[in-house]
């Protein structure tokens, strides 16, 4: 069982996360923490100075940050992309395809869980922002 | 009809195995109800009043005998030996046990079926024209289309946790059979410029307790964008739908807030940035999925005579016989709606029945109908009279297609958790009321519609008569409405005036209804009489 997860080989980014409004107001910080409601388009301009943006889940419910992940990563945000909150093992496959690569749940997950939900749907209707190939691209060659 | 390939199948597999291990955990108790809820929710099965309700997909309401058939053994085996066909196209069964619920998945992937996205904030099963690839009306057969949507949609990561439910129909007519523009989304095929497949999007629509029509986003938007331009209708309500309210979550509340041009004008800048990303598929793909649609090898040479001896018979032909695109065929829709019984019930044996004639006489496809009724799209006009002789022995052949007892109603109090009052019994007793064929015929196209509850699954806000249940004090009372169509000319009804009982709601609508009869023109229906005469006589007729 674990709180966190995290699918990078680099080193974790220590420096804590500011809100987007301080990040935009000051800033030269590295770690950027949206909410919901933010606009993850404000950061596009300073993608090459961050190199974590976590993006909070209050509720799982609130699908939001979804949206927030793949607009930086189709910008081309290579940096930790960090979903924190609420963070079920049935939103880690989805939460993956959209970019996510590191974890904070608020509850424990249990890894072997994660493990076969990231593996049990063996192809995928579209593209996102992972590197799985939609099944009309296996279709055609 | 579309045939899964390795891949469909192997996601629909996966998706069994799934949810048999979710349901393992409730049981076991590693989840609680309240963690286990949006995962049954995504697989549409709802805890209802007295049982688990399980929703399965009919993708655009187009099925084979075979799935038809599974449908007829899922009643039999695991539920009360029968089911319900809902206004979405889909078939609900209302007595499903948890521990069973998978294997009733794995019982339908066997016949390429699912009951993915059938509930949940997620987009929906899409629908379609119920005549599609027959209609002689029709443009393009839209089955294609809301295939390819079916899968851009399965699973789709960014638009799971939508802020509410979100409903797609599909239509390749300009007669509007699906209730398109009461969507969130709503797609008319249209000829683009070039010549080429174009898609007129409607954004917004909806009915629950504030209802829209929707107004038109994109238009002529060509098929090789349509996935692009999905992307970006959706990513908009996404990020922007409101989350606060349960109530104003529907994306028609976000398009009227902000207005329709600033939503176009979001959408358009999104769109361009999400077509950079090659995200819609190749020509090859629309070709392979369009393939499985090709028209039927129909006979050529056929007589359009239909042999008109038997006057029953005739009669059912005038009522529920829909001109087909190639000589010498017929749509054919079943009502399921007899006087007295359950709108959109079927039970096992006649959903074999169905699937039986379908397999026999109409190229081995069926419809489901947003009315409720099923559909046989490719007739041969000679087969008409074996066909409705079968019909006829299994309570089948009520001649009432578009006439006041082919009532849409809800489940209602006896089944719904969220119902106010019961919507069954209502259209049971107005049925009843006007049981005799030559009134209903000489009454002519009326559609009466009936929700039991604000949420207007009964799509009483689309009915030519609609009719709400209210809770009044802890009493039932139904509130009446006048003036609505889903159809190509959609309109939303107005409230009458007060609400009444449950007996005084049934002599309201007859007293309408003699009003209309005293004061139509020629050729009028009782939409067009109250269009054109306004809600006063009515009201003046009703409450003296």
């Amino acid at each position: 069982m674990t709180h966190t997860l995290r699918y990078r080989d680099d080193a974790t980014h220590e420096e804590p996360a500011v809100t987007l409004e301080a990040f935009l107001g000051q800033s030269n910080a590295t770690a950027v923490r949206l909410e919901p409601s933010d606009d993850a388009r404000a950061l596009i301009p300073h993608l090459g100075q961050l190199a974590l943006i976590e993006v909070s889940f209050p509720k799982y419910r609130d699908g939001r940050g979804y949206s927030s992940a793949r607009v930086l990563r189709e910008a081309g945000y290579e940096g930790e992309l960090r979903a924190a909150g609420d963070v079920l093992v049935d939103q880690i496959a989805f939460m993956r395809r959209c970019g996510f690569d590191s974890f904070i749940a608020d509850a424990e997950l249990d890894l072997a869980a994660v493990e076969r939900a990231l593996n049990r749907y063996p192809e995928v209707y579209q593209d996102a922002a992972d590197a799985r190939p939609a099944v009309w691209k296996l279709r055609h060659g | 009809m579309y045939k899964y390939d390795q891949y469909d199948q192997a996601i629909v597999d996966a998706r069994v195995e799934d949810f048999r291990e979710q349901v393992q955990r409730r049981i076991s108790g590693a989840l609680t109800e309240d963690q286990f809820k949006p995962l049954r929710l995504m697989n549409g099965l709802y805890l209802q009043l007295h049982a688990y309700m399980l929703r399965v997909a009919i993708p655009y309401g187009t099925l084979d005998s075979r799935q038809m058939r599974m449908l007829a053994h899922i009643a039999r085996k695991y539920d009360r030996d029968y089911g319900h066909f809902t206004t979405r196209q889909n078939i609900q069964y209302n007595w499903i046990k948890l521990e069973e619920a998978p294997d009733i998945l794995a019982d339908l992937a066997s016949v390429e079926m699912h009951a993915i996205q059938t509930s949940g904030n997620c987009i929906r099963n899409i629908s379609a024209d119920q005549f599609a690839g027959a209609a002689a009306d029709e443009i393009e057969d839209p089955r294609p289309w809301a295939e390819l949507l079916r899968q851009w949609s399965t699973f789709h990561p960014e638009f799971s946790y939508l802020p509410r439910k979100f409903k797609i129909a599909v239509i390749g007519s300009d007669n509007d059979r699906a209730a398109m523009k009461l969507h969130d989304i709503g797609l008319q095929v249209v000829r683009g410029a070039d010549g080429g497949v174009a898609f007129d999007v409607y954004v917004g629509g909806g009915m629950g307790r504030t209802p829209m029509i929707a107004p038109r986003i994109g238009v002529a938007i060509p098929a090789n964008d349509l996935l692009s331009y999905m992307e970006a209708c959706l990513r908009v309500y996404n990020r922007y739908g409101r989350r606060d309210n349960i109530y104003k979550a529907r994306i028609k509340i976000l398009v009227h807030e902000i207005g329709a041009d600033e939503y176009k004008r979001q959408v358009d800048e999104e769109f361009v940035h999400v077509k950079a990303l090659g995200i819609d598929p190749p020509q090859a793909e629309f070709d392979r999925i369009a393939a499985y649609f090709a028209p039927p090898a129909y006979e050529t040479g056929l007589s359009d005579e239909i042999d008109r001896n038997d006057p029953d018979f005739a009669l059912w032909v005038d009522q529920n016989v829909s001109a087909h695109k190639q000589p010498g065929y017929a749509v054919v829709t079943i009502s399921l709606k007899p006087i007295g019984g359950i709108p959109g019930d079927a039970t096992s044996t006649q959903i074999d029945v169905m699937a039986d004639l379908a397999e026999k006489y109409a190229f081995d496809e069926l419809r489901v109908t947003h009315a409720q009724n099923i559909v046989l799209p490719h007739v041969k006009k000679a087969d008409l009279y074996t066909i409705w002789q079968q019909l006829e022995a299994n309570d089948l052949a009520v001649p009432n297609l578009d006439l006041v007892s082919d009532i849409i109603a809800c489940p209602g109090l006896d089944y719904c958790s969220l119902a106010n009052a019961r919507s069954i019994p209502i259209a049971q007793k107005i049925a009843e009321r006007f049981a005799d064929i030559d009134r209903q015929r000489n009454i002519g196209e009326l559609k009466l519609k009936i929700s039991g509850c604000i949420n207007a699954c009964g799509h009483h806000h689309a009915g030519h008569i609609g009719i709400l249940g209210v809770d009044r004090k802890g009493e039932e009372n139904y509130q009446l409405l006048f003036g609505g169509s889903g159809a190509e000319d959609a309109s939303l009804a107005k409230i009458v005036g007060p609400g009444f009982s449950e007996d005084g709601i049934v002599d309201a609508v007859e007293t309408a209804i003699e009003t209309y009869l005293g004061i139509r023109e020629e050729g009028e229906r009782f939409l067009d009489t109250y269009r054109r005469v306004g809600i006063d006589p009515f009201k003046a007729a009703i409450y003296g």
